[in-house]
């Protein structure tokens, strides 16, 4: 397995990697920028994926909407805005590869012009709608608010999701937009991905031509931020929901540190699938739970683990933990099967081949060579990103796993029905959250 | 001109051209068909180190027998459930060592079962494929289990917007025919049903006759013959197949409403039964729903996303299936704007086959996002092996998706009106709204759509 590709940065700092596959005629254009909710403060929080949502409003040269254009060539494209960084891509067909660069390059360096007061207005109340749609009528969908604020600090960029607070979505105004886009939309702060059906050379040529003259702006600063916790931090609210939900959160490494891969397959082995421990008894044996799943969220600055369990109806939420904490306990004691660990290996090793599959889109190899590039600084890490999971050992797993989901340092979160307070896990405490 | 040439004086006043579109062929298919009827498919791909493994049924959520809706799902889910002497856990095991992407599908008209490994597993895969679909254990301890798993994912259902308006809505539409009951059934019919009903639909509708298994990647078609022959030989057509239920199709309120108190958005679902798959307006069809609400430039999305703010995002659909499917919008607004968004929303449909016909650039427009980039459909394994899926549930002729594009292509304006005002009728339009009635009520008189049909939660 490999992922070849060549690397080229402009004058004004952008990075350019080029990757050719010629098996579709297809090129995936795919740029990163690297700002996220994290470099957002408290009361101006969900600004940076606001920001997103004004790409594609139009911009100085192309002052229409963003999809017509590349959908009338027939390109699908998106974006997206997490904690760390923001990106966006388009799959286009390999004729059309020089209109995505124009467009891209030109709401890189030419969107201001283009924003005016209404559709700043109007792409506010689309986000108030995807909020209302994604989280508020979802069930549990608020889940991640309390999450988050009971795991990090007021203080710390994590404290707050990516799709920010409703008073702070209405407070901001369209001079914090200039400032936003000044600060951190330009070459400097970016990486562009091209990767499918195309010739590098020439390629290369037209992302000069299309994105060497835009100015390079400031270096942007990295955010500094700690988080650490003391105790079992337990809270719980109530929500339109039928059934009861608990979720455990741990703070653990950050993405790529030590660690984030032994916790990736020992989350796995927990509670992913039917054959992970924690489906068995929850779910196969005592059949008190309707689902289980767990997770390492890795993140540029830390990450967090979580185990997620719905009880059955008859059934509480402490009744649940316990179950969880037991086998917390013996993975902690006794450490993962040879056979948990060969599953586990096998399966990293088919999802990296299934996730280099495509060339574009989330997750494509386009994506994949920007999350090596603007997180490590090297998109050459292919072979040893898969290397992270063949290295676990049984031993480092039992550790990393006993060292981080300790059961005394953790947030416990009870979701329960309306008025069912009883059901949530012992000596919890209310939360609002919104 | 060459591309490099081009770039070094760039013009930002007019956007590039794209130049001439580069050839792409649909990979051929290479076919055969076992004694037992069962029909093997593959596509040879080399260069892709995996194999995409689907075995298609065309028996689906359509063919629950009357009072068991939700038997084909429950079936389909008891399948990996164990087989011969394995437990439901140790054949789960067998697939996580394989590292396969294992998943169940089904939908009215087929279930699906696939299974994407690297290329080195595709005869061990092909071994529990074959031992899931063909020889499941159905044990009475696994079938209380799942059967109460999906008890509860119904209670959970009611929770979600979403699921509850498909739900309602289908109903609404298709009343006791086939069509008219979401997969996973009801508490009602799940509660009457046994582990011997799921062991009698198993034998008597999961049928090789039924069944194609589609191979893409780096395989040839003799090695997939010859582990199919080994691993499915032993099936076969057993019994005469169940007869599902059908009553027509009942004649529904214009407007209903489920009542969500205080949502901050209101579901909406708004259509009425239209057109099969097989329908000769299929193309046409295709580049009027582009152009309607199936893409991101579509008119209902651009009005209620783009101009009002409302949503989101607002689609569209025709879902093709065997027999008469619906056409559907379907939109999560925020609560204050629910009634002036069913307005717009039958506006928009009313007016694309009649006051306001398609203009030409927004029929070159549809036509191009159709046909420009539909190559990209066909990059992965998966991708071709559910296309491929696509001609074997709809007898789609091979040489279909390399006619695709000339035809729609050629449709016209014309032929985009006539197709709209064929299969699409405004005045038959069902409105469902899952939302907070309080607020909304006032307004809904105005839309003229006569008095709400009040709906309780669990109707479905």
């Amino acid at each position: 397995m490999s992922l070849p590709f060549t690397k080229h940065t402009l004058h004004n700092g952008l990075d350019v990697l080029l990757h050719e596959d010629r098996a579709c005629p297809i090129v995936a254009v795919n740029l990163w920028y690297h700002v996220g909710s994290k470099n957002e403060q408290p009361g101006h929080t969900g600004f940076a994926h606001l920001f997103e949502h004004l790409m594609f409003e139009g911009s100085q040269h192309h002052d229409r909407g963003y999809f017509q254009p590349l959908q009338g060539a027939g390109a699908t494209l998106n974006g997206s805005t997490n904690a760390d960084r923001t990106n966006y891509w388009e799959v286009v067909p390999a004729n059309a590869l020089e209109l995505a660069l124009w467009m891209e390059s030109d709401r890189m360096g030419y969107l201001l012009p283009a924003l005016t007061e209404a559709k700043f207005a109007n792409q506010r109340d689309v986000v108030l709608n995807e909020r209302r749609q994604n989280y508020e009528n979802r069930p549990y969908g608020l889940a991640p608010m309390a999450l988050l604020a009971a795991l990090f600090p007021p203080d710390h960029p994590y404290h707050w999701t990516t799709i920010g607070e409703i008073a702070d979505l209405h407070a901001v105004k369209l001079d914090e937009v200039h400032a936003f886009f000044r600060r951190y939309y330009h070459p400097g702060n970016a990486s562009i991905a091209v990767a499918g059906d195309f010739d590098a050379e020439e390629t290369l040529a037209l992302v000069r031509a299309y994105f060497e003259d835009l100015d390079a702006g400031e270096a942007v600063a990295p955010v500094q931020a700690a988080a650490a916790l003391s105790t079992d931090s337990r809270i719980f609210f109530e929500d339109r929901v039928e059934l009861p939900r608990l979720y455990l959160a741990w703070l653990t490494p950050a993405m790529f540190a030590d660690g984030d891969a032994d916790l990736d397959l020992g989350t796995d082995l927990l509670a992913n699938g039917k054959t992970s421990r924690l489906y068995r008894r929850l779910v196969f044996e005592e059949r008190i739970a309707t689902d289980v799943s767990a997770a390492q969220n890795s993140r540029e600055m830390a990450g967090y683990a979580q185990v997620t369990a719905t009880a059955a109806p008859g059934h509480t939420l402490g009744e649940l933990e316990n179950v969880i904490l037991d086998e917390l306990v013996r993975l902690a004691s006794d450490g993962p099967s040879d056979d948990e660990m060969d599953r586990g290996r096998v399966q990293a090793e088919a999802q990296f081949m299934y996730r280099l599959q495509t060339v574009g889109g989330f997750g494509g190899k386009s994506d994949q060579l920007n999350a090596y590039n603007v997180f490590l600084g090297d998109p050459d890490y292919f072979d040893r990103d898969l290397a992270r999971y063949h290295t676990v050992s049984r031993q480092s797993l039992q550790q990393t796993m006993a060292k981080y989901l300790d059961p005394a340092r953790r947030v416990t979160l009870s979701i329960v029905p309306r008025g069912r307070a009883s059901l949530a896990a012992p000596h919890s405490a209310p939360t609002d959250v919104s | 001109m060459p591309a490099r040439i081009r770039a070094a004086g760039i013009d930002r006043s007019r956007l590039p051209d794209p130049g001439p579109p580069r050839a792409f062929a649909f990979p051929a298919i290479d076919k055969s068909q076992l004694s037992s009827g069962l029909n093997v498919w593959t596509v040879s791909r080399p260069d892709i180190p995996l194999i995409a493994l689907v075995l298609l049924v065309r028996r689906g959520a359509s063919a629950d027998p009357p009072g068991h809706d939700g038997l084909a799902a429950l079936t389909a889910d008891m399948l990996d459930e164990g087989s011969g002497s394995r437990s439901a856990i140790e054949v789960h095991e067998e697939l996580a060592r394989i590292g396969a992407q294992f998943d169940t599908d089904i939908g009215s008209d087929a279930l699906s079962m696939s299974a994407t490994v690297l290329s080195r597993f595709a005869g061990r895969a092909l071994e529990l494929l074959s031992d899931i679909v063909v020889r499941p254990a159905l044990r009475d301890s696994d079938f209380s289990r799942v059967r109460q798993l999906r008890l509860h994912r119904l209670t959970q259902l009611r929770d979600m917007p979403g699921a509850l308006a498909d739900r309602a809505f289908l109903k609404l539409l298709y009343g006791s025919h086939p069509y008219g009951h979401a997969p996973i059934g009801s508490e009602a019919s799940l509660a009457v049903m046994t582990a011997d009903d799921v062991r009698d639909f198993h034998a008597r509708a999961i049928r090789p006759s039924a069944a194609t298994l589609i191979a893409v990647g780096d395989c040839r078609h003799d090695q997939i013959v010859g582990l199919a022959a080994a691993s499915f030989g032993d099936w076969e057509d057993a019994g005469a197949e169940p007869a599902p239920a059908n009553d027509g199709l009942p004649s529904a309120a214009r407007l209903n409403v489920v009542p969500r108190p205080h949502a901050p958005q209101s579901e909406l679902r708004i259509g009425h039964v239209a057109v099969a798959r097989d329908t000769p307006d299929y193309h046409p069809l295709v580049v009027a729903n582009t152009i309607l609400g199936g893409q991101f430039v579509s008119r209902i999305n651009l009005n209620l996303r783009e101009d009002k703010g409302f949503t989101y995002g607002a689609r569209t659909a025709f879902e093709f299936r065997r027999l008469a499917g619906p056409f559907v919008l379907q939109v999560s607004v925020q609560t204050s704007a629910t009634a002036r968004a069913i307005e717009e929303s039958i506006a928009e449909i009313a007016g694309l086959r009649g006051p306001r016909p398609v203009a030409p650039e927004e029929l070159e427009l549809g036509i191009a996002a159709l046909t420009r980039g539909y190559a990209r459909n066909f990059e992965t394994a998966d991708h071709i092996a559910r296309a491929a899926m696509q001609l074997a549930l709809f007898d789609l002729p091979d040489d279909y998706f390399a006619r695709f594009v000339p035809i729609i292509s050629s449709v016209t304006a014309e032929d985009v009106h006539r197709v709209m005002e064929r299969h699409v009728n405004p005045a038959r339009l069902t409105v469902l709204i899952v939302g907070d009635l309080d607020v909304i009520g006032a307004d809904l008189p105005s839309l003229g759509l006569g008095e709400p049909v009040v709906l309780p939660t669990d109707v479905v």
